[in-house]
């Protein structure tokens, strides 16, 4: 039986469990969670040869330090961060993303931070050793849901690993270009015509900024105020990943991962899914523009979107 | 019956009822929900992610690699709900506690509607609420409907914090927020009982849509000692 596990030197700031998501659940208030940027979480399961939808471990900022504990694994780091590798040696080694590494008993690997970006992923061969709740690795912590109690972890936590048999001295790597483009692509939302027309416009030209207020559930923006000639308030209804809503002080809001299932205030818009991993990791001040596609455009772009991902992921074979 | 079938962007369908709200039109979505749930269940379609029942709206989103919106269109174009009606709902009375620190906005809301505290909540509490839906957070029940004459608008900016097991109320609605979060709804109480349970894999809300729902006041001192 295997007895591997991460001891928690350093929590960092919101490091949780996290998988493709929690589906079929949305009718009960229990949204869908799962990886915000869910491109890197799939790499970083691919280098180290797990299936594409094995849990992985989701930091954001300032990620976690922790130590191995009796047993050998194989890991991997994803996004963009900055991270150390504790060698039993004592030699430290600067951690390099999109590579797999060997970690041996009692090594640790020191996740600094990300840059310019807000989550980062790490995943180990053989995935870590949880119970699914609903179907679900993936920790909410609104709501208390999924491993861990449903709770970011904490230095008191151990994060165990199941056994791997899929160990292996070779090394993959990935060469990944990350898109450095602020231009997030919309498709118009349900109620557009709430706005006037030099909103419209606004919200097609105008620059937004990412405000402190942006977390796994959503980023409040701040721009020029979108005019509200309707109502600023609808009939509470179902939302998803990637919905605009605009309350009445006319600042948008962009649903993420851990988003409310239902809410009462108008989309102008909504995130292409392609575009969705890019929006998740807007930091705090970062400045971006929208820009309307249609949905045959849209759903062109996915294809494209899909295409890369897979040629990434060929790259390991 | 359905009157407008749009995208809601490239990942969701949007099923519009209309723009009135009324037990009727609820239990015409839910029928829909529930013809769309078995088909799910019985792997007979592919691809759908989520299926949002709320007052007189129907959202699937589905998986954009899998299925897209003129697939999932069709299927519910050829959807002919039974409009049977369950009539397994429950009767539930929520304690809440309506102290200062607990009615947040009761101050505001008596000067907006020129009634006294003690008569918005005489006009809230003690009367049989539907439960429309359930979301937003796990397990938050949306109920209706209330008094005309203590209806508001939401706050302009949400809260960024509004605290555990607050009951609040906003156009014809009341609610009771199951977990800290967001939110923008007027809050004129809080309730020290469990609505939502994680732990309940089989059951988790304690409230479901088409139960009956009423609240009853209680003192501070039964809050601070509420034992289930």
């Amino acid at each position: 039986m295997s007895n591997t596990y991460f001891e928690i030197l350093r929590a960092g700031i919101n490091t949780t469990a996290q998988d493709e998501g929690r589906n079929h659940m949305y009718h009960l208030g229990i949204t869908v969670s799962g990886a915000i940027d869910q491109r890197n979480y799939k790499l970083s399961n691919k280098l180290v040869n797990n299936s594409l939808s094995e849990v992985s471990i989701e930091f954001a900022y300032q990620g976690p330090l922790l130590k191995l504990k009796n047993g050998k694994i194989n890991f991997s780091i994803t996004g963009e961060v900055m991270f150390k590798i504790i060698r039993k040696t004592l030699k430290v080694e600067e951690g390099v993303c999109y590579k797999s590494y060997i970690l041996e008993d009692e090594e640790q690997i020191d996740i600094i931070s990300t840059k310019n970006t807000a989550y980062g992923y790490l995943s180990v061969s053989g995935g870590f050793k949880l119970e699914k709740i609903w179907n679900s690795y993936s920790i909410n912590t609104k709501a208390n849901i999924g491993p861990n109690n449903g709770k970011k972890y904490s230095s008191e936590n151990k994060i165990f690993i199941k056994n791997s048999k899929s160990l292996t001295n070779k090394e993959f790597k990935i060469n990944y270009n990350k898109i450095s483009d602020n231009v997030i692509r919309v498709i118009k939302g349900t109620n557009f015509d709430y706005f006037s027309k030099k909103s419209q416009n606004s919200f097609f030209s105008d620059e937004f900024s990412v405000t402190k207020l942006a977390d796994r559930m959503g980023i409040r923006l701040s721009g020029n105020k979108l005019e509200n000639i309707v109502s600023t308030n609808i009939k509470s209804e179902g939302l998803i990943r990637g919905a605009i809503q605009v309350p009445a002080d006319g600042n948008p809001i962009i649903m993420l991962s851990d988003h409310g299932t239902i809410g009462g205030y108008p989309k102008i818009g909504v995130v292409i899914s392609a575009d969705l991993d890019r929006v998740g990791q807007l930091t705090p001040g970062s400045i971006i523009n929208f820009k309307e596609v249609s949905l045959e455009e849209a759903q062109n772009i996915f294809k494209a979107y899909t295409e890369d991902t897979d040629n990434y992921l060929n790259e390991t074979n | 019956m359905i009157k407008n079938i749009s995208n809601l962007g490239d990942a969701a369908v949007y099923c519009d009822f209309g723009l009135d709200i009324s037990e009727k039109i609820n239990l015409n979505v839910i029928s829909y929900f529930n013809s769309l749930s078995k088909l799910v269940e019985e792997h007979k379609i592919n691809g759908i992610n989520n299926i949002t029942p709320s007052y007189n709206k129907l959202i699937i989103s589905f998986d954009l690699s899998i299925t897209n919106y003129s697939k999932i269109r069709q299927i519910i174009l050829d959807i002919r709900p039974d409009n049977e009606i369950n009539n397994s709902h429950k009767k539930i009375k929520i304690p809440v506690c309506c102290e200062e620190e607990f009615g947040l906005d009761l101050s505001r809301l008596s000067d907006k509607t020129k009634l006294s505290k003690k008569k918005i909540l005489e006009l809230h509490l003690n009367k049989d609420y539907f439960c429309y839906m359930t979301g937003f957070i796990a397990g938050m029940p949306f109920l209706g409907d209330i008094d005309t004459n203590i209806r508001c608008d939401r706050l302009e900016t949400p809260r960024v914090n509004v605290p555990k097991g607050s009951v609040g109320i906003t156009e014809q609605f009341t609610n009771i927020y199951t977990f800290a979060s967001p939110g923008g709804w007027n809050i004129i109480g809080n309730t020290p009982q469990k609505i939502f349970d994680p732990l309940n894999l089989a059951e988790p809300a304690l409230i479901k849509p088409g139960d009956k729902v009423s609240f009853y006041q209680i003192s501070k001192e039964e809050y601070q000692n509420w034992n289930e």
